[in-house]
């Protein structure tokens, strides 16, 4: 199969045109994955932009983005197949006398009665598709090794059916909170991507690109004051999205340029936790 | 450079980083498709390959910059006045170390007084100048470090002296009156700070230059092999509660949020799980509609163990404090997967820390009231487990209940007074159950005033607890 990207400078400008603003790393991770046909785990603290990859790689790709969100109790039934049971019962019902029950046998397990799931339907599709597992953290660690065939085979394995084989290798995308430590057998089929909160040159770029109507002037302060809170040592760090958040906030309120003031009573869009609301105004000295 | 290769795996390895077969291959694989003079590009194509924790990032960095920092153009040695090539650069340094820490020689930046070099410094780093400063951290350390080849010293050694020649503490008050200067007047206090932590910043990544450009030096001097060996860290799960220094305990502190949550998680879905318990009805019954009526999956109530109750006695004199904070702080981060949490702590007199917690959201400072003020000093200030162990006993022994966990913290080295351990075998019986982490080396339990095994009898196991991964291994098993 053709590569999709020709250089990791191609993948960034491709990223920077669906207005995802990629570093080297995260550029160069995903132009490896395209080559070695690997799967990427991105880790990192929530609110980087993890999901925000995968669907930008989708989009700039032009495949399909496919979606598992994980969650603990996820199963086979949920995440690879299921047989249609309802259908297999009425397709019984629907001939007692005139079929063997050979025929039978071999109909309700056909193509007709299988209800695919994510994962499947990520490696049957015929058109080009980003797979994305979202918080693999949260599943159970037995739950993983679901994950292990199609992740270094790309295939999946029926009893009934046999094995089917992607039909083109997709990207994968898997995303991890960090909740838990994933198993060697996982993290030893993946690439690893740490997506870090932005130096504040790449930040200050991402808030213009993402916030309309910001000026540069009030996208470099919004940087600035920002990367001096991530400094603090609070419980729970400012986000890219909070600051965009935070960014969309003072463009609404036709703000141009922040002063200590308006900085503290906007400041509970940036930061979720009184104590550390409190914290940051005491160190900006705008309490 | 399959051999370079292979030597930084290897040194990887020695680092403590699991690097297996297979990712080793991709990582060869993986170099092969991308172009091997983009520095950048191959650091990360072997980061994404070989590391996969990012608590091992910086010991990767580490190695890395000793492997292949005399690759790439930028970095040659020399400073753009001739061929980098190995046998110039000592020449070079050799002028250096005859000129002393007087000025003169030849070309370019050599002729420059001190004060004048200072001035570019200060120009650089006010301008944020990439490129200068790369130059000027090149020059500094030529000029102040006085490196000689086969010397045999550590690398700190030049980074002080060369940092104390720049004095990079003052340059940021001077920076900032010169802001002050170019806005004409006084700045507001947000702008003060925010200009402040600018030149924090590049005056940090100034360092960073100055330390690369070292190691750089070094690494021509003895070779990325014996170099890489000096700089070999312990990972932050691996580094000895006891004998941390202030940067590994600042690293400590970083890995300990992660961690708490990583533990919370676990510690609840543990409690979720496991056991059955008995049939839950109604759920049966709304499930069994898919099936018409048939109650096919059965499903079940699941058990909702009570949380256990947990009480601290720490420990909290000089040789084992640090251990004893860490584990407080840790366990108070995890506060929410118990029921109640009481803190106590000692030295020859013991006194009852959970107020202290109670009061703030803010655990590093709750640590802070708890080594100033609680009284835990009864004669000498010397640890003696005994008396704190009677006390503790009198006056809250009877709050100990059939649910809670007691955890005592300590190397158990008594100085030679009474152990009283009667104490603890009371305790046993009262408590569910009886833990003593010490954070010493298995090996030195019980030999000089250590009686760890006098009291370890009563208690149900004696866990060395010497690091993170001890810790974190101990505080699974105890939910």
């Amino acid at each position: 199969m053709a590569p999709r990207f020709d250089s990791v400078q191609q993948v960034r400008d491709g990223l920077k045109a669906v207005n995802y603003l990629a570093d080297d790393g995260i550029a160069g991770v995903a132009f490896l994955a395209d080559r070695l046909g690997k799967p990427i785990l991105v880790e990192g603290p929530a609110g980087t932009g993890k999901t925000q990859l995968a669907k930008s790689i989708a989009e700039m790709t032009g495949s399909r983005l496919i979606r598992l969100q994980c969650y603990e109790g996820l199963d086979e039934s949920k995440a690879l197949y299921e047989w249609n049971y309802k259908k297999q019962l009425l397709r019984i019902q629907a001939d007692k006398n005139s079929d063997s029950w050979s025929d039978v046998h071999d109909d309700i397990f056909g193509d007709e009665f299988l209800l695919m799931r994510p994962l499947l339907e990520a490696i049957t599709s015929e058109e080009p598709v980003v797979l994305l597992i979202d918080e693999v953290d949260r599943v159970e660690v037995e739950t993983e090794a679901l994950l292990l065939e199609i992740l270094s085979e790309y295939q999946v394995s029926i009893p009934e059916l046999g094995t089917i084989t992607a039909k083109q290798i997709p990207m994968v995308f898997l995303t991890s909170n960090n909740t838990r430590e994933l198993s060697e057998a996982l993290k030893r089929r993946c690439l690893f991507l740490h997506v870090d909160y932005p130096q504040m040159d790449r930040e200050k770029e991402i808030v213009l690109t993402k916030v309309e109507g910001i000026t540069e002037m009030l996208a470099d302060q919004i940087a600035r004051i920002v990367r001096s809170i991530r400094q603090l040592d609070l419980k729970k760090s400012p986000s890219v999205s909070e600051a965009l958040d935070w960014a969309r906030t003072l463009v609404l309120l036709g703000i141009d340029s922040i002063d200590a003031e308006q900085a503290k009573e906007t400041l509970h869009v940036l930061l979720k936790y009184q104590t550390d609301i409190a914290k940051a105004a005491k160190e900006l000295s705008i309490d | 450079m399959i051999d370079l290769l292979s030597g930084f795996i290897v040194e990887l390895r020695n680092a403590g980083l699991p690097v297996s077969l297979t990712e080793n291959l991709d990582a060869m694989t993986a170099i092969s498709h991308i172009p091997l003079e983009d520095r950048e590009a191959f650091k990360y194509a072997l980061g994404a390959t070989l590391v996969k924790n990012h608590a091992h990032w910086r010991s990767f960095e580490t190695v890395f910059e000793v492997y292949f920092s005399l690759r790439g153009p930028e970095y040659n040695i020399t400073d753009g006045d001739g061929s980098g090539d190995i046998d110039d650069f000592l020449r070079q340094m050799q002028d250096a170390q005859m000129k002393g820490e007087g000025n003169g020689g030849a070309g370019g930046m050599d002729q420059l007084t001190p004060e004048e070099l200072m001035n570019i410094l200060m120009n650089a780093l006010m301008n944020g100048d990439q490129a200068m400063m790369r130059a000027l951290a090149r020059q500094a350390v030529q000029r102040f470090a006085g490196m000689e080849p086969g010397r045999p010293v550590g690398g700190t050694y030049y980074l002080y002296r060369t940092l104390r020649n720049l004095d990079l503490d003052g340059m940021s008050d001077k920076l900032m009156e010169a802001s002050r200067q170019q806005v004409g007047g006084d700045l507001t206090k947000l702008e003060e700070r925010l200009e402040r932590d600018e030149y924090n910043h590049r005056i940090e990544q100034f360092k960073q230059e100055v330390e690369a450009e070292i190691r750089r030096r070094l690494v021509a001097d003895r070779g990325a092999e014996a170099m890489a060996k000096t700089l070999r860290k312990p990972l932050p799960e691996d580094v000895e509660f006891m004998h941390a220094s202030r940067d590994e305990m600042q690293n400590l502190k970083k890995a300990l949020q992660p961690l708490t949550r990583k533990l919370a998680a676990k510690l609840a879905r543990k409690r979720r799980h496991g056991r059955k318990g008995p049939l839950d009805f109604r759920n049966t019954v709304r499930h069994s509609l898919a099936y018409g009526g048939v109650p096919a999956e059965p499903k079940f109530k699941y058990p909702r163990p009570a949380k256990p109750e947990l009480i601290v006695v720490a420990d909290i004199s000089g040789s084992v404090a640090a251990f004893a904070r860490f584990t407080l702080m840790l366990v108070y981060a995890l506060s929410n997967q118990f029921s109640k949490v009481r803190a106590f702590v000692f030295i020859d007199g013991i006194d009852e820390v959970t107020e202290y917690f109670k009061k703030t959201e803010d655990v590093s400072e709750a640590i802070q009231r708890i080594n100033t003020e609680a009284d835990v000093i009864w004669v000498d200030g010397h640890s003696d487990y005994g008396h704190a162990f009677e006390v503790f006993w009198e006056k809250w022994g009877k709050e100990i209940n059939p649910k809670s966990s007691v955890i005592l913290l300590g190397d158990a080295r008594n100085n030679y007074h009474a152990s009283q351990a009667w104490v603890i075998k009371e305790m046993k019986q009262k408590a569910r159950k009886v833990y003593w982490l010490n954070p010493e080396p298995r090996s030195y339990w019980n030999t000089g005033d250590s009686i760890v095994g006098e009291y370890g009898v009563h208690t149900d196991g004696v866990f060395e607890c010497r690091n993170l991964r001890q810790l974190e291994a101990f505080v699974e098993k105890l939910a």
